[in-house]
Parts: C-alpha cells; structure tokens; sequence
C-alpha cells in the first residue's frame, strides 16, 4: 500500500525549544559530536490505490493547510514510498 | 436584556466551567455550547475556554480549530461579536486565523504557572474596554505551549497599530516575543491571551493581593467589558 510521508519541521529561526531539551541531555552523556538537535515531525499518509497526481496534490494542500503551520513550520518534503 | 455569551466545550476543554462562572457573575446567562454542533443558540459573544482540547496533538489548538462549530464563529467574529480565547483558546484562534502569529512551546520548556502581572496596552477592545490603558492587572497565567511568535514585521505592525492588547511585566513567562501576552484584531472584537482573567473573579478563590490573600478579581473586567459592549450594539 502506498504511503505518503510529509516532513515538518519547525522553522530554522525560531527557538526550538524540544530539540534544545535533547541536545542539552546529549551534552550531559559526554556524547560530543553533534552541535545541535532539532526536532521536527513526520506524517504517514496511507493510500488505498494509486497515488494520482490529485492525490498528491490533496496531500501537498493539507500538508501546507493543516499538518503544518507556516507561521512556525515548514514542510520540508513531500515523498510517495512504496 | 440579560447578555447570553456562550463557552464552546471541546474534547479536552478544562476551563469552560470556570469560563461561565466569570460570565455569570460578572451579570450574563451563560449558554454552554458544544463544539461538534453548528448552532452558537443566538449568543451575544462567544468564550473558546482554556485546556488541552485533543491533547494538544498536532499542535495546541489545532485540531480544535477545525471543529464544526468553528465555521460559526468564523462567520460570527466577521460580523464584530465579540470573541474571547483564553489560553488554548488563544491558540485556537491563531490556528483558526482570526488573530495572527502563533504559540510554540514556552522557551524554559516547561509547564509554568503563577500570578502573573500584566499591562494593559489596549483598552479599547471589546474585552478590555472596562480596563485603563496602562492600567496594570495580576491573574493566574498556567501554560506549556505560551511563547507568542510572529514575524519581525508582524510584530512592528501589531505594536505600530495597537494590536497589542495585554503585554507581560515583571517576568516573562514563557518566551513571548515583545513580552505579548494577549493581542486583538483591527476591529476589537476578537482577543486572545494566555493568562486567565476568569480565575480571577471572586474574592477568595483570586491572587493574593496587597489588601488579602487571593482577593484579586482583576479579571473581572474582561467580561463586563464584553457585556457593555454588546449593550451598546444593541442600543
């Protein structure tokens, strides 16, 4: 069954405070080799059926209209996966 | 005329109750609605109640949004009723984008609540008419998702425009940009805030005040000012 995966994450300049709460506790284990963490979501969208260009076109609109808020977010892809 | 102001319960609601019993005293009817239902029962101002309407899922209030009784108050906050959120009401309303910016998870990441003082910058909107400008409250703020956001030049033209209604003084809780707590839109009928003018409304169950404990009613007055306002569209 197709699936459709729609990635938001939280715009790059805005404080994200989550991501922040990980990396913090990463410093706290020693673990030293990434500068930083953010935090963003991941929405799996099953198909019963074809993916049409219509149906990707639904899934760009609600990706933009209800899975994301573009005032803090930004969807950042959108992938058919088999 | 006794002013009927309805509170939208939604899966999740925990201040709805609350919300009506400031209403009540304040001098209004109360009309309890629910918000899988598309009929606001002829209300003369609507109250989106604070809690954690679907858990928060998605993101505050955004579920809650898109709930059927919505598409009403759309239609209602067009034609000027006065409409008040409160808290996750707050984030509903931005959600539903009758106000602009948005609400992201406060900047300490935690839950936080206290008596929080505040100013108000705007006292010529339906819920704050009743207020001084300037005049300087204390009600209980209590949020996770409370750090107000919006663009550089969002933020310029709500401050160049007085869109401003309710600014943080003292301590900024939870990250607010600007220290906003609460902003209206151009018309003055729609307001959302964070903090919670309707758990101060009563002597005895407020904030502590200089005069005793938890005698603080500075809440109050959101509600009469809505009642006054809808006396005067009806006049």
């Amino acid at each position: 069954m197709p699936t459709i995966v729609v990635d938001v994450m939280p715009k790059a300049e805005l404080l994200d405070p989550q991501g922040k709460a990980v990396s913090g506790a990463l410093d706290r284990l020693g673990v030293e080799e990434f500068t930083g963490v953010r935090i963003g979501k991941r929405f799996e969208l099953t198909v019963d059926g074809e993916v049409t260009d219509e149906v990707l076109a639904t899934a760009r609109r609600i990706a933009d209209e209800i899975l994301s808020n573009a005032v803090i977010e930004d969807v950042v892809g959108i992938e058919v996966v088999e | 005329m006794t002013a009927r102001v309805g509170v939208i319960t939604f899966p999740g609601s925990l201040d709805d109750g609350d919300a009506a019993r400031a209403i009540r005293l304040s001098g209004a009817e109360p009309v309890a609605l629910w918000h899988g239902s598309h009929d606001l029962e002829g209300v003369d101002a609507l109250v989106l109640p604070g809690g954690f309407s679907y858990g928060d899922y998605l993101r505050a209030g955004a579920i809650a949004a898109l709930a059927p009784i919505m598409a009403e108050v759309k239609d209602a906050a067009a034609k000027g009723m006065p409409v008040l959120g409160i808290c996750n009401g707050f984030q509903m309303l931005v959600e539903a984008h009758l106000l602009p910016g948005g609400l992201i998870r406060n900047a300490h990441q935690q839950f936080i609540r206290r008596d929080q003082r505040l100013r108000v910058e705007n006292a010529t909107t339906a819920w704050t008419s009743d207020y001084e400008a300037g005049q300087e409250i204390v009600i209980p703020l209590k949020n996770a998702d409370g750090g107000y956001i919006a663009s550089e030049s969002e933020l310029d033209r709500l401050e160049g425009e007085g869109l401003v209604a309710l600014r943080y003084l003292g301590v900024n809780p939870n990250g607010s940009l600007r220290d906003i707590a609460g902003i209206t839109n151009e018309r003055g009928n729609v307001v959302g805030l964070m903090p919670h003018p309707e758990h101060a409304v009563e002597p005895g169950f407020g904030p502590d005040t200089s005069v005793a404990m938890r005698s603080g009613v500075d809440g109050l007055a959101f509600f009469t000012s809505a009642i006054a306002a809808v006396a005067a569209s009806v006049a």
